[in-house]
């Protein structure tokens, strides 16, 4: 029997971590990521949790001690945010080519300059092609599960992946709301013991990480690309038993009022939620217009996607992340780019918004949808428009 | 000839592994010092070790896939972070073995880069590790510059050297900088066990590795690895170069045990560095007066060291 408390989404982030009896937590403390490593060195203080918890002096060796961590077969965590997640850049590439499956969390936050602490995903990203899977939360209870669920996920012996798990800095890390706490027996028979192969030891001498020559390199990173492809059906049947046992079921790609909708509101995150109420505000005066939650952003759920949305005459894709010269947010972008080839497609609106923490308010969300669906009607050269902003803009919508 | 201080010399073969864990094969040039220092560390480690490895010579030299030239369990992912991932192979295991999900043993945990990927780049990593008194072994290959790379100087070169990026020039000596002195940084982070040593000596350094693997907590070991492509001498003279660089005084072997100094290899009078200096086409540019001003710099270091291993036999 699963039980009801009320807690921190970092601390849930914890709770999930020792669950999942973790042996190595590596990290660096960086707002607003702090919580989870403070709680988890409390937890190894105490002797809640039995692992190894090492203060390391950088984020990039945090992940590196992690990678070392993983290539002796114990399961290895970390966590980040922004420039700590930049910081690491190289290491992040290395895990899921070494084909380390470590678990992330990372408490998205702005990249400087100017440097601040707060929210958006100009972090992720940046480190959106490095191979890991990468999912996203938007609330307390999702980051418990998607954090238990990433271990299980990633050590399938048949996906050895590394999993990014994405929370929005403060207006999800640093809320306190209720949440279900499952029985350990539970997660135990949800997540078996990691059993790595190709641990090192020395018993059984193995090389790993020798560099490859031109006539090599190519076949190595298809075989990745291959493999990350062919995890979605590992994240598929790792989130129906996840719901099969704690009752909670999980999809790449979440409709929310969706149906017979003519225009739809994509967001990632956290802001989802913020964007439902007026989903149901103005689907209670009759409006068209219906939500998708984007939860799978690595491998890209293309066929699920095109699914949702095929009905819909408009898709407005939120972005907190600007592509500097690029076309329009990165989310948009690759949206736009899944439905290119198809024979109906929407028409896909691009805003930009929510940036370095700046608040996104109901009513914002409401003039996203509102303009979407008048920029949809009138047409418009722009690529996308950043909400909110003060001040007149040339060159790019609004 | 100088008297060692270990006298296993004449038992060698009886003392030391005749296994090879770096297999015949690789592609180091011919005359490697560092080559010939790996293979006789691993002989000291012997096989119950794990080995994580930077970017650089030896990594490049030995692990061309689908091949590789390790009879030991080996990790390599960058140039920087050695340190960092064997603290976690080290901490990982252990862990698993107090959990009981593997056997209980003693493993060798050990990390091994260039000049390079400690002096400059990796120095955060190594620094982080050591602080943090993880039981591990860290073995620097110094070849004073980044050679895999094409000879490039780092904080390793000495002064007066030419590098492809310090070069000798109408108006410069080379290398403007005196060489950065890891054993006294890594000494200082209080760690048990600090020592130089190099291939020339080879059963100095097969005691000094041995050591290191030893102790618990960590153990730095910082092996001079003469290079002929990189200091430009013909490679038959790699050992006679590293002796040199001991005579001389320009690389004295010593080592630091908690904190109480040890020469090695002490002699009465050094040789003039002069000799360790013209062999090499690194160094062909310098004038008589630059070689004197060489002179006094490892004269003057030489003494310091003396005087720290002189306060310890006092007290």
């Amino acid at each position: 029997m699963s039980k009801r408390v009320v807690l921190e989404a970092s601390h849930a982030v914890a709770e999930a971590v020792k669950m999942a009896n973790v042996d190595v937590v590596a990290a660096y403390p960086i707002t607003p990521q702090t919580h989870i490593p403070e709680r988890l060195a409390e937890m190894v203080a105490n002797g809640e949790l039995e692992a190894a918890y090492i203060p390391v002096e950088s984020e990039h060796s945090a992940m590196s001690t992690c990678l070392g961590a993983a290539s002796v077969g114990s399961r290895a965590f970390t966590t980040t945010a922004g420039q700590g997640l930049e910081l690491m850049h190289e290491a992040v590439y290395i895990a899921s080519s070494m084909r380390y499956p470590i678990v992330m969390v990372v408490c998205n936050r702005a990249l400087s300059a100017p440097i601040s602490v707060w929210a958006d995903h100009s972090d992720v990203m940046a480190v959106r092609d490095t191979g890991w899977i990468q999912v996203f939360c938007q609330n307390n209870q999702e980051a418990f599960d998607m954090t238990l669920w990433a271990f299980r996920v990633g050590e399938d012996p048949k996906v050895l992946i590394p999993v990014m798990v994405n929370l929005d800095g403060f207006t999800l890390s640093h809320v306190t709301e209720p949440l279900f706490l499952p029985e350990q027996s539970e997660v135990d028979r949800f997540l078996p013991p990691f059993k790595y192969q190709l641990a090192l030891h020395p018993d059984k001498p193995t090389t790993h990480g020798a560099f490859g020559m031109p006539e090599i390199y190519t076949e190595v990173k298809v075989g990745q690309e291959v493999a990350l492809r062919k995890s979605k059906g590992a994240i598929l049947q790792g989130w129906k038993e996840f719901g099969d046992i704690f009752g909670r079921y999980y999809s790449p790609v979440e409709p929310y009022r969706a149906k017979g909708a003519k225009t739809l509101l994509l967001t990632m995150g956290s802001l989802g939620e913020t964007a439902k109420m007026v989903i149901d505000e103005k689907r209670d005066k009759g409006e068209a217009v219906g939500l998708i939650n984007l939860r799978l952003w690595r491998p890209f759920p293309f066929e699920e996607f095109r699914q949702a949305v095929k009905d819909a005459d408009v898709v407005i894709v939120f972005d907190r992340c600007i592509s500097f010269g690029g076309p329009g947010g990165p989310v948009c972008s690759e949206v736009r780019s899944a439905l290119y080839d198809q024979e109906k497609k929407p028409n896909v609106i691009g805003f930009v918004g929510a940036l370095g923490g700046r608040d996104m308010t109901a009513k914002d969300f409401e003039y996203v949808i509102d303009r979407g669906i008048d920029v949809a009607k009138t047409g418009t050269p722009e690529l996308f428009e950043t909400v909110g902003v003060r001040g007149k803009v040339s060159g790019i919508r609004g | 000839m100088i008297r060692m201080e270990n006298e296993a010399i004449k038992f060698g073969k009886n003392l030391v592994s005749t296994k090879e864990f770096l297999a015949e094969g690789h592609n180091f040039c011919s005359g490697c010092g560092e080559a010939l220092a790996i293979r006789l560390c691993c002989k000291a480690l012997g096989d119950n070790t794990i080995i994580a490895m930077a970017t650089g010579c030896d990594e490049v030299c030995t692990t061309p896939l689908p091949v590789t030239s390790w009879r030991l369990p080996w990790l390599h992912t960058l140039f920087e972070n050695a340190a960092a991932e064997i603290s976690g192979a080290e901490a990982g295991l252990k862990i698993m073995m107090q959990k009981g999900k593997v056997p209980k043993r003693d493993i060798n945990y050990v990390a091994m880069a260039g000049d390079g990927g400690t002096s400059d780049i990796g120095l955060q990593a190594l620094s982080g590790a050591i602080e943090r008194g993880h039981d591990f072994l860290y073995i620097c290959w110094d070849n004073e510059a980044y050679m895999n790379t094409g000879i490039q100087r780092s904080s390793a070169t000495p002064y007066g050297a030419s590098t492809t990026t310090a070069p000798a020039g109408k108006v410069s000596i080379g290398q403007k900088t005196q060489k950065k002195n890891m054993v006294e940084i890594c000494a200082a982070h209080g760690i048990p066990y600090a020592a130089a040593a190099c291939p020339s000596y080879p059963f100095d350094l097969l005691n000094k590795v041995k050591k290191g693997a030893e102790v618990k907590g960590p153990a730095y070991v910082h092996v001079l690895s003469p290079c002929p492509t990189g200091w430009r001498f013909p490679s038959n003279l790699t050992i006679q170069i590293g002796r040199l660089a001991v005579e001389t005084g320009v690389f004295p072997l010593y080592e630091v045990e908690n904190g109480h100094y040890k020469l090695n290899v002490d002699r009465p009078k050094l040789r003039p560095v002069e000799e360790y200096l013209r062999p090499q086409g690194r160094f062909r540019h310098l004038s008589d007066a630059e070689i004197g001003k060489i002179q006094d710099k490892v004269n003057e270091e030489y003494a310091k060291l003396k005087a720290r291993v002189a306060a310890f036999s006092a007290a």
